[in-house]
C-alpha cells in the first residue's frame, strides 16, 4: 500500500468520524457563557398578587438555590412544573422563579391552577433580566451556588433524568461545600 | 391577446406580493422604530446583521421574526444610542450569549479547527496533487511492446503477398 493510496481514505474517514460526531450533537443546545460567572445584578418585582419579588441579593444569602425560567404561555413548563413542586416539597433547595414576558394574571392563575413552586418570583414583563441571564427559550433552569455563582444551566423542559441525576446531585455537592 | 395580458397581470401581481412578503426590509423593519439619527441606526442595522439569532439559529437577528432577536434589536439600537462603541454592543452581547452569538466567530483557541481546517486541506490536496503530477512526469512514456514471434510471422505473409502483387 502506497502512501498516495492511502492517504485519501484515510482522509475520508476523519471527515466522516469528525461530521458524524457533529450530526449527534443537539444544535438547540448553546454552551452558556455564564457558567462560574456571578449572577447578574438584577431586581425584578413581584408578580402582582404574588408577595416576593427577586433580586440578585436573593441570591447571594449563602444558600444553594435553583432559579427556573418560565411563563403560563410555555408549553414545555407545565412539563417540567410536577418536578419544580416535587423539588419544593422536599425542602431540599430553595426553588426561584423568573417569569418571562408574561401577563400577571396569566401567571397567578397558571401558578393556582398547577401549584406554586416558587419561594420568590421576579417578573421580568420585558425580558430585560432574562437576556442578561442569556435565556434565549423558557423553561430554562440555572443552579446557583452558595456565593451567588452559576454552576449550571439547563435549557428546554427538565426531565425526571435531569432533575434527579444531574441537577440535585449537583445542589447536594454545592450544598456540602 | 387578451388572455395574454391577463396571464402577465397576474404574474406581476403574484410578484409582488412575493416580493413585499419576502423582503428583508419589511420583515426587520415592519415591527421596529428605527433610531431618528441615520448615521447611529445604519451602526445599529450593521451590528444586527452579525448577530445570529438564538431561536432561529442560521439566520441574523437584523432577519428574524423571532420574538428575542427584536428584543436584542432594541437592546442594540438602545445601547449605540447611549454612545457605546460597536465593539462594546458587541461585547456586551457576547458577555450574555458567549462567541457563538457572533455570526462572524472570532478567532481563538476554540475556533482554531474552523479557521485553519480549510487552509490545512487546500494544502493537502496540492501536495497530493504535485505528487501525482510529479510521478506520471518522471515516467517516460513506455515504449511499444515488440511483436510476438506469431505477429512478426502475420506481418512477414502481409509484406511478401504485397511483394507478389507487384
Amino acid at each position: 500500500m502506497r502512501l498516495t493510496h492511502v492517504l485519501p481514505l484515510a482522509l475520508f474517514v476523519v471527515v466522516a468520524i469528525a461530521l458524524g460526531i457533529g450530526l449527534t450533537l443537539n444544535p438547540r443546545v448553546i454552551p452558556s457563557a455564564l457558567i462560574d460567572k456571578p449572577v447578574p445584578e438584577f431586581a425584578l418585582p413581584p408578580v402582582d398578587g404574588k408577595p416576593d419579588g427577586l433580586t440578585a441579593a436573593d441570591l447571594r444569602t449563602g444558600d444553594v438555590a435553583i432559579v427556573n425560567i418560565f411563563a403560563s404561555w410555555c408549553g414545555p413548563c407545565r412539563v417540567e412544573h410536577p418536578l419544580l413542586m416535587e423539588v419544593a416539597r422536599s425542602g431540599e433547595v430553595p426553588v426561584h422563579g423568573i417569569n418571562y414576558k408574561d401577563l400577571p394574571r396569566n401567571a397567578v392563575a397558571w401558578l393556582n391552577r398547577f401549584g406554586d413552586p416558587y419561594t420568590r418570583i421576579g417578573s421580568d414583563r420585558d425580558g430585560r433580566v432574562s437576556i442578561d441571564w442569556g435565556v434565549y427559550g423558557v423553561p430554562e433552569t440555572f443552579v446557583v451556588d452558595r456565593n451567588g455563582r452559576i454552576a449550571y444551566k439547563h435549557v428546554g423542559p427538565m426531565m425526571a433524568e435531569d432533575m434527579h441525576q444531574r441537577i440535585l446531585p449537583l445542589v447536594r455537592e454545592l450544598q456540602s461545600k | 391577446m387578451r388572455e395574454l395580458l391577463h396571464r402577465v397581470g397576474s404574474c406581476a401581481a403574484i410578484m409582488m406580493i412575493v416580493c413585499l412578503t419576502f423582503s428583508a426590509e419589511t420583515l426587520a423593519i415592519g415591527v421596529d422604530k428605527p433610531l431618528a439619527d441615520a448615521a447611529l441606526e445604519a451602526r445599529a442595522r450593521a451590528i444586527h446583521k452579525q448577530l445570529r439569532c438564538l431561536v432561529c439559529q442560521n439566520q441574523a437577528i437584523d432577519d428574524s421574526n423571532a420574538d428575542l432577536a427584536r428584543d436584542l434589536r432594541v437592546l442594540v439600537r438602545e445601547r449605540i444610542s447611549l454612545g457605546e462603541s460597536d465593539q462594546e454592543v458587541l461585547d456586551y452581547v457576547v458577555g450574555r450569549y458567549g462567541d457563538w452569538v457572533l455570526l462572524n466567530p472570532p478567532f481563538n483557541i476554540r475556533t482554531l479547527a474552523l479557521w485553519i481546517s480549510p487552509v490545512v486541506l487546500l494544502l493537502l490536496g496540492g501536495v497530493f496533487a504535485v505528487v501525482i503530477l510529479r510521478r506520471q512526469r518522471n515516467q517516460p512514456e513506455a515504449a511499444p511492446a515488440d511483436l510476438t514471434p506469431d505477429e512478426q510471422a502475420r506481418l512477414k505473409a502481409l509484406l511478401d503477398d504485397e511483394r507478389g502483387k507487384s
